[in-house]
């Protein structure tokens, strides 16, 4: 049981924090990224090596893991950062490089690392909430391929993607946990229509609508009606480092709160000086905390090899991260006044991100209900 | 990084649940698993097993008897003891005065105190509150007059200290007195001084607690005779020993042990009432495992390398804020659990054993463990002055 953070973490957090610094001006944080800034920074990312960083070496990436993936989260969390590299690294990226086939490794993971290609995952439907086995978009095999029919949402950075990985049934019915598969589906396909919107956080996400595209066989990532548990790695790789991007926006929002309260001054005096605002801070800084340790242990988990140690983790600490997330948001619009409510003041954008991290890839409530479910049998009960 | 303890780490603990297994009294478990009140034999048993191992003084240097652990060696004893069944470590002069002594004592004093301390023959008691000064410490008003006769130098000491632990069933007391009444802050002109408390002029007061114990007591020193060779530290100085000593007190205050080990009891219980598929229960169950992960993590990160803290050197003091509140949290989850029979108040099976029990044994002491419990956020500096601590360093 060890939290230390080696030489090379250490060095990968500064390099992660310059380029924030130096890209993610403070009184813009949060805003909605302009196609030539989102590209530029893009380039950027790729350089540090940021786009390629848990692939194998062999396929552009530099190998690293769970806890590379969570210092490079927390860096851009705390300034709101980062763009699709969640939704383009961390979950469709890994996923590929998880169980994409050699080929598919080879056309897409360099791409991804040199920042020449993004790819997003599809798996939610407007009815599915956080059970993707409910999913009700259906491939069927027709003549060469594969047919797909059906709708996909909140597919993260789905407009600036160039191709997708689209979660389908292809035997069973609703609710069943075998019958499901991953498709590798190009951008430009016929049949595909993609439709972006605007999410709570200034970023973007899209609704994909499938109508009779045809893929070849060598279309499906990993094997045919047994993409649930990959789905389920997916989405824990991507919830552990969103508990890291909460831990650097908390982390944030206590910075510019602690500001705030020296320097603005009510009544004749500064608000740090109210004892019932001090106390609110101490807590925030115990929310951050704990939330920093719970990102560490999900990583950590993430990387280990016992996947019911991942799924008691990683949901124990979104639960974690969610609540934190969702107070450190509240006291800091509560302790800014009226400023706090205005979208010039950075600290809403922060309190948004973190509403956004705490309702993706599980709630509070959906990880709390699957950390009882994995609940080992205690000492004191055996 | 790395999830999983060393192998080292997991035989370390494997050899403390062996020990506790073979070691450990029945009738002791029984009654710390009931949540029943132990007497000082009790903890004198224990202690003597402990002794025997060379496990009484886990915080010590080896060189004075400790047995040379790291700090996760020591996490690790305090958990497999306490979810073992096994009565914590209470004793001020193990918890407190050792590690002061050490730090500031002279050879004659450590050679003269420790190795009874370590045998559990000498019971301290921490004289530190007064009536005017609990979480202010600094207002302590007993004073301590320095005199020189024909028996030699010492200290008059008279004045009123509080809220006690033990001190019924204490032997010495270590206590801060104020020596120089005309010092420029409250904090200088107090010394740290040990006290026999078979002295003519010490009197104890046992205080009944609202839950029925007595584990706290009133100390009244009238003109108290102490020997000057009983002064620790520098003369005036006493507040830098008193700082040394909350440090060390704080560290293990989280109680993340004790949270493992009434989460258990929660558990077990809910079971026996038949709510272990009670969804709201089983909803607040988990959530406060999950609160228990979090702080155990960490408890766990603050011992390692490299990890940053927006609160550099006040993690004790959180700690000890969530550890505290959380272990609270627990307990009001035991009284609900227990529902109408939190109600009936057997003090015989508080004791041991009732011929009518009023309740089922196991839910007996639940309400009073509940109500001793609300101590834990006002020991040891009330969580209101921890989060005045993190805030004044955050918004210096």
């Amino acid at each position: 049981m060890d939290f230390s953070l080696n030489d090379d973490h250490v060095a990968l957090q500064d390099a992660v924090r310059r380029f924030c610094d130096g890209e993610y001006a403070a009184r813009g944080r949060g805003d909605a990224e302009d196609a030539a800034t989102a590209a530029r920074r893009w380039k950027a990312m790729a350089e540090l090596g940021l786009l390629g960083l848990s692939f194998a070496p062999d396929f552009g990436g530099s190998g690293q893991g769970a806890v590379e993936t969570m210092l490079v989260a927390e860096a851009l969390g705390r300034a709101l950062g980062g763009g699709a590299w969640l939704s383009s690294v961390v979950l469709a990226g890994s996923l590929v490089a998880d169980a994409g086939s050699l080929a598919q490794r080879e056309r897409w993971l360099p791409a991804i690392a040199g920042g020449d290609a993004r790819l997003a995952l599809a798996v939610d439907e407007a009815h599915t909430r956080y059970r993707p086995a409910f999913a009700e978009c259906r491939a069927r095999v027709d003549g060469n391929g594969w047919r797909l029919d059906g709708r996909k949402t909140l597919v993260l950075d789905g407009d600036a993607a160039d191709a997708f990985i689209v979660l389908a049934r292809t035997t069973g019915s609703a609710g069943d946990a075998d019958g499901l598969t991953l498709f590798l589906v190009d951008a430009k396909a016929d049949g595909l229509r993609v439709q972006g919107f605007d999410t709570i956080d200034g970023r973007r996400a899209a609704h994909l609508g499938l109508a009779g595209v045809r893929l070849p066989f060598e279309a499906t990532v990993g094997p045919v009606d047994g993409a649930l548990p990959l789905v389920e790695a997916a989405s824990d790789r991507a919830a552990a480092a969103l508990c890291a991007e909460a831990t650097g926006a908390i982390d944030a929002l206590v910075e510019m709160t602690t500001e705030h309260l020296k320097t603005r001054r009510q009544f004749g005096a500064p608000l740090a000086k109210l004892q019932v605002l001090q106390h609110r801070m101490a807590d925030m800084v115990l929310g951050l905390e704990l939330c920093r340790s719970m990102a560490c242990a999900a990583a950590m988990a993430v990387d280990a090899a016992d996947p019911a140690q991942r799924r008691r983790l990683v949901s124990a600490a979104k639960v974690v991260a969610a609540q934190a997330g969702r107070s450190a948001g509240q006291w800091a619009i509560q302790m800014h006044g009226a400023m706090g409510m205005t979208d010039e003041c950075r600290v809403g954008h922060y309190a948004k991100r973190l509403l956004a991290i705490g309702q993706l890839f599980g709630d509070a409530a959906h990880h709390l209900s699957r950390f009882d479910g994995e609940r080992p049998q205690s000492r004191a009960e055996a | 990084m790395r999830l999983e303890f060393s192998p080292a780490d997991e035989a370390f603990r494997r050899e403390v649940r062996e020990f506790v297994a073979a070691e450990l009294p029945a009738p002791i478990k029984r009654k710390v698993e009931l949540g029943q009140r132990l007497e000082r034999t009790d903890y004198d048993a224990w202690y003597a097993k402990l002794h025997q191992r060379g496990w009484i003084t886990p915080a010590w240097p080896a060189e004075h008897g400790g047995p040379g652990w790291t700090p996760l060696q020591r996490y690790l004893f305090d958990e497999e003891t306490l979810l073992a069944g096994a009565p914590r470590i209470i004793a001020s002069g193990i918890n407190m005065l050792g590690p002061v002594l050490i730090a500031f004592g002279t050879e004659a004093q450590k050679a003269r105190f420790l190795p009874s301390i370590r045998r559990s023959e000498t019971w301290w008691a921490q004289g530190f509150s007064e009536p005017g000064a609990g979480s202010d410490l600094a207002a302590i008003r007993t004073r301590g007059v320095s005199r020189t006769d024909a028996q030699g130098e010492h200290f008059v000491v008279s004045g009123h200290k509080v809220w006690t632990s033990y001190a019924h069933w204490c032997d010495w007391l270590f206590c801060l007195v104020r020596t120089d009444p005309d010092a420029a802050k409250p904090q200088e002109g107090i010394s740290f001084l040990l006290i026999d408390m078979k002295t003519p002029g010490v009197t104890v007061r046992p205080i009944r607690m609202l839950e029925g114990g007595t584990d706290l007591n009133e100390v009244y020193l009238d003109e108290v005779r102490v020997p000057a060779e009983n002064l620790v530290g520098e003369l005036h100085k006493g507040w830098t020993c008193a700082k040394y000593l909350l440090g060390h007190e704080r560290t293990g205050i989280a109680g993340i042990g004790s949270c493992k080990q009434q989460l258990a009891r929660a558990r077990h219980l809910a079971d026996r009432q038949g709510l272990s598929d009670d969804p709201l229960l089983r909803a607040r169950l988990a959530q406060l495992e999950v609160e228990l992960l979090a702080l155990e993590f960490t408890g766990l990160r603050m011992m390692s390398a490299n990890q940053r803290s927006r609160a550099a050197g006040l993690e004790a003091s959180l700690l000890k804020v969530r550890g505290t509140e959380l272990r609270q949290s627990i307990y009001e989850l035991l009284v609900d659990i227990a529902g109408p029979q939190a109600v009936p108040f057997d003090e015989a099976l508080l004791q041991g054993e009732s011929p009518e029990p009023a309740s089922p044994p196991e839910l007996a002491a639940v309400a009073a463990n509940y109500l001793d419990a609300r101590k834990l956020s006002i020991y040891g500096g009330a969580n209101e002055v921890q989060r005045n601590l993190v805030a004044r360093a955050l918004l210096a």
